[in-house]
């Protein structure tokens, strides 16, 4: 789709940086460093082909984030690529965050401590909400129609963001029979058009 | 504030603790933080190692600091360790949580990845791909909007709130370096502007 060159990552090294430098920026969390890096600084994989991993990655036990790592990094280097993606996200964080505990220890009663923390809490938020609304831009090619998928995204704020109910009904309630509803969409598509069930997401 | 508790860890101390965490691993689908209550009862209530205090700090720590939030639990058995004597035990213990709380979860997560790339193409994979994507960007939104207004109200913590929203602006249609956002958010906290304690 995109006008540009799909582009890769160069060799485990480069995954391992990468992972590195985006776990050591991303305070209360590093997903909204990790699709800002991939799709727009990288542009190693489209917005959309972002969310079909997401969508994986989020469904797994583990936590997101990393898991999201562990799929870029096998896809492209296998076992190696993974161990590098894991390894990077973890390694000096760990240090760090230990560090922090001893300092914590010291000046964790301070007044500035707590409210510059405050402070980054908000601002994460932020990065957190505005990554979900980049993604939501790539659902108008999604094959259960935009009217569909915004109804999902309505209740499923409304379920966790509102209700704050158990997010494993979100994820498997409601997200199984939206892939039940899918799986028909998809059908009726291939049936219609015989020729797009050779095409996958590869073709772009 | 409860005393820390001092604690003798014998081997099997030490087995018990990498279990629990290997056994958590496996099931923590919708991310760690959702077994918080779960390592509670085990580490506090159960075994005694740690205080509730401790817990709490863990997870406020982890948030705040650069990396991935999971890394509450190493720092769940890095209090472990300090309250069983030394700096020493604290690493190893810290080392040993976080460890158990990945390899079970890696290891599945890797093993879907190659199976779903290899049957990218067959209708229910691609059904589940599609079916689930507003599911997870929802649910994205909704951690955001839960971190950002839990334990705040909109007229005292007003500032708060707008700090989120700018952010949600600046990011959508700014070009300002993410980790730059957050170093802006830090110190307008520091200097009190936001209210606060």
């Amino acid at each position: 789709m995109s006008p540009e060159p799909r582009k890769a990552p160069g060799s485990v090294r480069e995954l391992f940086v990468f992972f590195s430098l985006l776990a050591l920026q991303g305070f209360g969390g590093i997903i909204a460093f990790i699709e800002k890096g991939l799709v727009q600084n990288k542009k190693w994989m489209t917005r959309e082909e972002f969310l079909e991993d997401w969508a994986v990655a989020r469904t797994m036990p583990g936590p997101p984030a990393i898991n999201m790592g562990i799929i870029i990094g096998s896809r492209h280097f296998g076992a190696r690529g993974a161990f590098a993606a894991v390894l990077g996200v973890f390694l000096f964080p760990s240090f760090l965050v230990l560090g922090l505990a001893v300092l914590y220890s010291s000046y964790g009663h301070l007044p500035e401590v707590s409210n510059a923390l405050r402070g980054m809490g908000a601002v994460a938020a932020g990065l957190l909400i505005a990554t979900g609304i980049k993604l939501l831009t790539a659902l108008p090619s999604n094959v259960m129609g935009l009217r569909v998928c915004a109804v999902l995204v309505v209740v499923t704020f409304v379920m966790i963001g509102l209700l704050h109910m158990r997010v494993a009904y979100a994820l498997f309630g409601l997200g199984g029979l939206a892939c039940v509803y899918a799986y028909r969409c998809l059908g009726r598509h291939r049936a219609a058009d015989p020729a797009s069930s050779r095409k996958d997401r590869g073709q772009s | 504030m409860s005393q820390d508790p001092t604690v003798v860890l014998a081997l099997i101390d030490w087995w018990r603790l990498a279990e629990n965490f290997l056994i958590l691993s496996a099931i923590s689908m919708g991310g760690p933080l959702i077994l918080l209550p779960e390592m509670r009862r085990f580490l506090v209530v159960e075994q005694g190692w740690i205080t509730n205090e401790q817990v709490t700090a863990s997870v406020a720590l982890a948030q705040s600091a650069p990396g991935p939030n999971v890394l509450f639990v190493a720092l769940l058995g890095w209090n472990v360790g300090m309250n069983a004597g030394s700096y020493w035990t604290a690493f190893f213990a810290a080392m040993l949580s976080m460890i158990c709380m990945m390899l079970p979860c890696s290891l599945i997560v890797y093993g879907a990845a190659r199976w779903v790339q290899q049957n990218a193409h067959k209708l229910f994979v691609r059904a589940f791909k599609q079916g689930m994507s507003p599911v997870v960007i929802s649910m994205l939104i909704a951690s955001g909007w839960t971190l950002a207004t839990a334990g705040t109200e909109l007229q005292a913590d007003w500032p708060i709130w707008l700090l989120s929203a700018v952010t949600v602006g600046l990011v959508l249609w700014g070009k300002i370096p993410l980790v730059l956002l957050i170093a802006i958010g830090g110190a307008l906290g520091a200097l009190g502007l936001l209210g606060g304690v």
